[in-house]
């Protein structure tokens, strides 16, 4: 089953789709902003450059290595709770940063952990809030689902799906009314985008022009449930049809595609033309939480994903094949994100708990 | 030193598990990822999967071996370079004192700039035990005690100051067009509060004032739009969000408590949601079920919200200022029914009003009353005849619910011995239920009387004229309930 290939196929189709209904209402630009949603085109996979690739590879493997360590954390009862992990969905997160400046904002729900670390939050502050310890990034008060950082713009990190929609919307409300460039990236899932909220975000948000980009993260599954099984339109990058938002689907799994994605997206929402939907055709590896059989999907599916469409394999194999690293040069980066993992780790194990006394703080201010 | 995999804990719950396969043999390459074994409870089967690379060098527990204890090791795994003789090494471990350097698998580094030091690395082979010593024991049982927040008292006015009659109406708008003045990320959403001057007018001439930018209308999607000024708070601006009744703000509600109030907990004290969610709340008059539903004790549940439902118009406005400088979300509960009602406001430049400071509006010896919004009016029809039968009642006005300034109630309580609590919400878990409570634990050495709460009825609000109005308190309920506490006929 090639299904990144598959993918991209459906998505040419579907935007020429969009492109024969909307050719009449397309005659002018005013005439296409009042009667329809923009057509837009996935632009084709970047071509990285060298440092680019290097950059890809090495954010992708700490997310890697970071979810594999806390899943081994979560198995020995350091992580408590709920833990969702990202592994298979690096791309989306890395490639999407690659695009922001200063002053971006980052929004997400609970399979958080990838974004955090993309935003450049320090793996051992995610790390010890995962494990409830005091020099967590929430002092142990917010846990796996619930963690911010106003330094690097990443406002959570929320528990309830859906709800991080119109917050992000909110964000770029806020833009919008400081009047600067900045965007919103509001990230949720294939579950979440049938969550009524989203639909009243993306109805404010194209009625405005607020700088936001939605980006669907469709791993296939809402939990258990196939994407099929729980939604009446499966190309969800056609949710914002009626509120006029153009959107497209983009292979998750390769990270040039994302940023190419995140390039025009970012650029849209700068210069003004409003929200835009980027459905990242993504897969997790993983179950939908730690406590997950996954019994809902062959392990063929799982496997076939993996080894042939791994975000991390692709970019090794393109770095190899252009002779720009060697296998010493790769393991070189494998060992230092391994140290940085494995250091994060043990700050997580042996850091204390939170004081007692911080039950009663932060309440209020 | 070889890495140990340990059985893993599916769930917190989780205690063992059996080992129901080997996906690896001894002498297998393992990757970070593959699968090395398959687990089961009597939930679910789980695969194993190595977090290290290397090879697998000794099975430790074997496959078809039931009630493995999570944290067990199942299997060593050989780095690069280390040979059988490692194994026999780890293997010898466990006896020697435990000096032994770090697993691999915790690959303790103290790299001297921590904040925390580091506990010394454990010994392989010790791997429970480790684990269990890392697990850092919480510091004592014994909860402290919130700390108590110290709220000033109202300001003077100073003598002399004119006195202006306003309507509560317009006292709202004047508390929003100065704080908007005073404060360019303050602004204001909601339906109909532009173009339309606001369903209830508290918005007129907002519009005009501060443009389309500050005056946002937006359609009608409360959860959304709550939502959506929750974030532009995360950003930091001052939404003054309206609803146009509280009724509607059930469809927000989930924003409102998960997103606005705990925030600033859940991030550790990083990020807070400074805004007001403001609108008309509780009965109007012959709208019914839907429409007449009070939200002082929904709100006043929550930590990390501040609740406030004035009566007078001064306090609508004072209290408003505040609401709007104060970096919490606070929930601002109006009353259709008191809009149109008029009170002396004091004419000075900057009237605020601290949250969390309840107001004596008359001060007694015979009976304590307490009452907040629209409650207010019973208490004050009903003292007028009390005062009448020779009953000096004392009158407090919460006008907030959350910070509840019980102080003020129990001084008040300890001179009156008696307590009757006045709203019009729901009776169960009232307002009301929850001074009682308070006192009774408290003061219950200064009560003569138990206390008696009047509320609403225990009934959805009724449409018909003669319904509704059984299904609200009245004065005579309370003249009723001050008899009762002070043992009148």
């Amino acid at each position: 089953m090639a299904t990144a290939a598959r993918k991209s196929t459906s998505s040419k189709s579907s935007s020429s789709k969009a492109k024969s209904s909307t050719r009449s209402a397309s005659r002018s630009r005013s005439g296409a902003a009042r009667d329809a949603a923009p057509e837009l085109k996935a632009p084709a996979p970047l071509k990285f450059t060298k440092d680019e690739e290097f950059k890809a590879y090495r954010d992708m493997l700490l997310i890697r290595r970071f979810e594999e360590k806390a899943g081994q954390l979560y198995g020995m009862g350091f992580i408590g709770g709920f833990c969702h992990l990202y592994i298979g969905q690096e791309a989306v997160v890395t490639g999407m940063q690659m695009a922001l400046k200063e002053g971006d904002q980052v929004i997400t729900g609970y399979r958080d952990h990838g974004h955090m670390l993309a935003t450049g939050m320090s793996p051992r502050g995610v790390m010890a809030e995962l494990t409830g310890r005091r020099g967590g990034y929430s002092k142990g008060k917010g846990g796996s689902m619930h963690m911010f950082s106003k330094e690097k713009h990443f406002y959570g990190g929320h528990g309830i799906v859906g709800a991080p929609v119109p917050l992000g919307t909110g964000l770029a409300f806020a833009n919008r009314y400081r009047d600067n460039d900045n965007v919103s990236l509001t990230y949720f899932g294939d579950g979440a985008a049938n969550q009524g909220q989203v639909y009243e975000s993306f109805n404010m948000a194209a009625l405005w022009k607020l700088p936001v980009i939605f980006i669907i993260e469709n791993n296939r599954y809402a939990m258990g449930t196939s994407v099929a099984r729980s939604s009446a339109e499966t190309n969800l990058s056609h949710r914002g049809l009626s509120f006029k938002i153009p959107g497209i689907q983009v292979d998750g799994m390769d990270v040039r595609a994302v940023k190419a994605a995140a390039d025009m997206a970012t650029e849209r929402c700068r210069s003004g033309e409003g929200p835009i939907i980027l459905e990242m055709q993504t897969y997790r590896y993983r179950g939908h939480s730690m406590s997950d059989p996954a019994k809902y999907r062959s392990k063929d599916e799982v496997q076939k994903m993996r080894s042939e469409h791994d975000p991390i394999e692709q970019v090794k194999q393109r770095l190899i094949e252009r002779k720009w690293a060697d296998e010493d040069e790769l393991k070189a980066i494998d060992k230092e994100v391994r140290e940085i993992v494995a250091e994060a780790a043990d700050f997580a194990q042996t850091d204390p708990e939170p004081d007692v006394s911080e039950l009663y703080t932060d309440i209020v201010r | 030193m070889p890495t140990e995999i340990l059985m893993p804990a599916l769930s917190p719950t989780m205690e063992e598990g059996n080992l129901a396969k080997w996906l690896k043999k001894e002498g297998d390459q393992v990757s970070a990822g593959d699968v090395v074994a398959e687990i089961e409870t009597d939930k679910a089967t789980m695969e194993v999967e190595a977090v290290d690379e290397g090879t697998l060098g000794r099975i430790l527990v074997a496959e078809g071996t039931e009630g493995v204890k999570v944290n067990t090791p199942i299997a060593l795994l050989l780095g690069e370079g280390e040979s059988a003789e490692d194994l026999d090494k780890a293997a010898a471990a466990p006896a020697s004192s435990g000096d032994g350097p770090a697993p691999a698998a915790h690959e303790a580094k103290d790299d001297g700039g921590d904040d925390e030091p580091a506990t010394a690395a454990p010994a392989a082979g010790e791997a429970v035990a480790d684990i269990e010593a890392r697990r850092v024991p919480a510091e004592g049982k014994v909860h402290p005690e919130p700390r108590k927040v110290d709220v000033a008292g109202d300001p003077d006015i100073p003598e002399g100051t004119e006195m202006v009659p306003t309507t509560v109406r317009e006292a709202l708008r004047d508390a929003m067009a100065e704080e908007m003045r005073r404060d360019g990320d303050v602004f204001v959403m909601g339906e109909e509060v532009a173009e339309y001057q606001g369903a209830y007018k508290v918005t007129q001439g907002l519009l005009d004032e501060f443009g389309p930018k500050r005056v946002v209308d937006t359609p009608i999607t409360e959860h959304g739009f709550a939502g959506v000024g929750v974030g532009a708070a995360f950003a930091g601006l001052k939404p003054v969000v309206e609803f146009m009744t509280f009724n509607f703000a059930m469809q927000a509600i989930d924003q409102i408590v998960n997103s606005a109030a705990k925030t600033l907990y859940m991030s550790g004290g990083q990020m807070g949601a400074p805004i007001v969610f403001r609108g008309p709340n509780g009965a109007a008059a012959r709208v019914a079920a839907q429409h007449s539903q009070c939200y002082a004790a929904w709100y006043g549940h929550i930590p990390g919200l501040k609740v406030v439902m004035p009566y007078t118009a001064a306090d609508a406005k004072g209290l408003l200022k505040a609401a709007i400088r104060d970096p919490n979300p606070v929930i601002f509960l109006e009353n259709e029914i008191l809009y149109g009602q008029s009170f002396d406001v004091p004419k000075l430049d900057d009237f605020v009003l601290p949250i969390g400071k309840a107001r004596v509006h008359k001060t007694g010896k015979d009976v304590t009353i307490v009452s907040f919004g629209i409650g207010m009016t019973y208490a004050l029809k009903a003292e007028a005849e009390l005062s009448g039968m020779g009953i000096d009642a004392e009158i407090i006005d919460l006008r907030t619910i959350r910070p509840l300034d019980l102080d003020t109630v129990l001084d008040s309580v300890r001179k009156t011995n008696r307590l009757v609590t006045v709203e019009e919400g729901f009776p169960q878990s009232s307002v009301g239920d929850h001074i009682a409570a308070q006192v009774m634990q408290r003061a219950f050495d200064w009560l003569d009387a138990p206390v008696i709460t009047v509320a609403g009825k225990d009934v959805p609000m009724p449409y018909a004229a003669n319904l509704e109005k059984l299904a609200l308190p009245s004065a005579a309920e309370v003249i009723e309930a001050v008899k009762a506490v002070t043992y009148r006929d």
